[in-house]
């Protein structure tokens, strides 16, 4: 079968400065792929140009076969199909989480209104948060908001979830809802892109480890691979420093 | 004492200890109180058709002016700077003796006043729309990109209902700014408040009743309206 996301010869500069270089990587449906590396390694860059949040200068990515840049590609048609969880969560303070969920839904795919509150509650109790519904974004803990946010992210339904740090913003003793949401998630088979510095994380949840350093990809594969048996020296430089 | 001495201008006279009394002569006032009342409700009037056209104006200068496209931002750029640049007495004058006859035909008093309010205002908001719609972090336009929606639909269900509220305070502000510098239009005849008070001087040479009452008045419509502003300010904070 064809790989769901497929990024060839992408290249990405803010200005003089080069972000990205001539990135090649696939990611095949269900799979899980975690992208690693010291902050400035581009890779945050990476994952918001697979929803084009970034508009890269050269290179193609293809969600599904079909090409992002092309100019006859409904960009937005492809984002509801990548859900996208922010490192700062990006909840919309002003509505109460239900209604941060039914948002879309409702707005861009016309759902009605009872369908996407029915589907937000069922969201609400996987990530565990269903007595949260009617509460508002400022009332809730950093683990309970990107919950949330996933459930956001879910309720229009993707087929790929990209996560950018997700777990950066949030204090120790939260990091692990989330992750125990992330990993029921992979479970289900859900492909995702998942930039983080959970070392545990990638090891346990990753199908494929991706190491990111000065805008390239220096080392991919397995995780018992990567991690153990690091085939560069920049990666063995990193891991030994983060490990 | 009525012998046009500077204790008579300024309605001061002396009494049997040789003391400055003021000579404060409501019942002047009293006199003038229906123009008064006139003056107020069409002060009121003009502010408030003022402030509604010049926020909906504004709005669409706004746009224009964070438009992405030259043609729209440019000419919004220049307008914001005129109208923020040069005194509202001489927009005044330009839309009275130059605008309004050009549409009118001739020109009319209420109309320039509130046309030359209105654009004036239209300025200011465009400013106070800028700087709410530019407070809210980027993440929440990422945010609902990332959920498919169009620029559109994310400025009007995410971007706005976040924005509109950091605005109200400015807007208060400049609602009541407007209130005070409508007083400039008695320049050009038109009969609200100051318009009154000028002529209840010119009618009886007397400075404290007609100044202090216009004070009043206007102390009145701004300290209500401040009041007015804080409850919705508190209704909405939260």
């Amino acid at each position: 079968m064809n790989p769901i996301i497929e990024v060839t010869g992408l290249s990405k500069s803010f200005g003089e400065h080069t972000v990205l270089r001539d990135i090649n990587m696939t990611v095949d449906r269900q799979e899980v792929v975690v992208i690693i590396g010291p902050s400035g390694s581009g890779k945050s860059t990476l994952l918001r140009c697979l929803n084009l949040l970034e508009q890269p200068q050269s290179g193609d990515i293809r969600i599904e076969g079909r090409s992002l840049l092309d100019k006859t590609t409904d960009i937005r048609e492809i984002r509801t199909e990548v859900g996208m969880v922010f490192q700062q969560f990006n909840l919309f303070p002003h509505l109460k989480v239900v209604d941060n969920i039914t948002l879309s839904p409702v707005r861009v795919r016309n759902w009605p209104l009872e369908q996407a509150r029915a589907k937000a509650m069922e969201l609400l109790e996987k990530v565990g948060l269903p007595e949260k519904a009617a509460a508002y974004p400022a009332s809730l803990s950093g683990g309970q908001s990107q919950r949330v946010a996933i459930a956001r992210a879910l309720a229009m339904e993707p087929k790929i979830l990209l996560f950018d740090e997700p777990t950066s913003a949030l204090d120790p003793e939260m990091v692990g809802e989330v992750l125990g949401v992330m990993k029921a998630l992979a479970k289900e088979g859900m492909t995702m892109v998942v930039v983080t510095h959970e070392m545990g994380f990638a090891r346990e949840v990753g199908d494929r480890v991706v190491f990111m350093e000065g805008g390239v990809i220096v080392e991919q594969g397995p995780p018992e691979e990567l991690f153990d048996k690091p085939k560069n020296e920049r990666t063995r430089a990193f891991l030994s420093r983060v490990l | 004492m009525r012998d046009g001495t500077v204790a008579h201008v300024f309605s001061g006279k002396r009494n049997g200890r040789g003391v400055m009394v003021l000579d404060f002569r409501f019942d002047l006032i009293w006199e003038y109180a229906p123009y008064f009342l006139g003056g107020t409700l069409l002060t009121i009037g003009i502010s408030i058709v003022a402030i509604v056209l010049g926020a909906i104006c504004g709005l669409l200068v706004a746009i224009g002016r964070m438009s992405q496209r030259w043609y729209l931002r440019v000419p919004m750029k220049a307008y914001i700077h005129f109208f923020r640049g040069t005194p509202l007495i001489l927009q005044i004058m330009i839309v009275h003796f130059l605008l309004v006859p050009i549409f009118l035909g001739s020109t009319n008093a209420v109309a320039a006043a509130i046309a030359a309010l209105a654009l004036n205002c239209a300025a200011y908001s465009a400013e106070i729309y800028r700087a709410g719609i530019q407070s809210i972090d980027k993440g929440q336009m990422e945010a609902a990109m990332a959920l498919g929606m169009s620029h559109t639909q994310a400025m009007r269900h995410v971007i706005l209902p976040q924005a509109v509220r950091r605005m109200i305070p400015a807007f208060g502000n400049e609602f009541i700014v407007l209130i005070k510098d409508s007083s400039l239009v008695a320049f050009i005849a038109v009969p609200e408040i100051m318009y009154w008070a000028n002529s209840m001087r010119g009618q009886y040479y007397r400075m404290w009743e007609p100044y202090m009452t216009a004070a009043v008045i206007y102390l009145i419509l701004t300290y209500s309206l401040s009041k007015l502003l804080a409850y919705v300010e508190r209704r909405l904070g939260k």
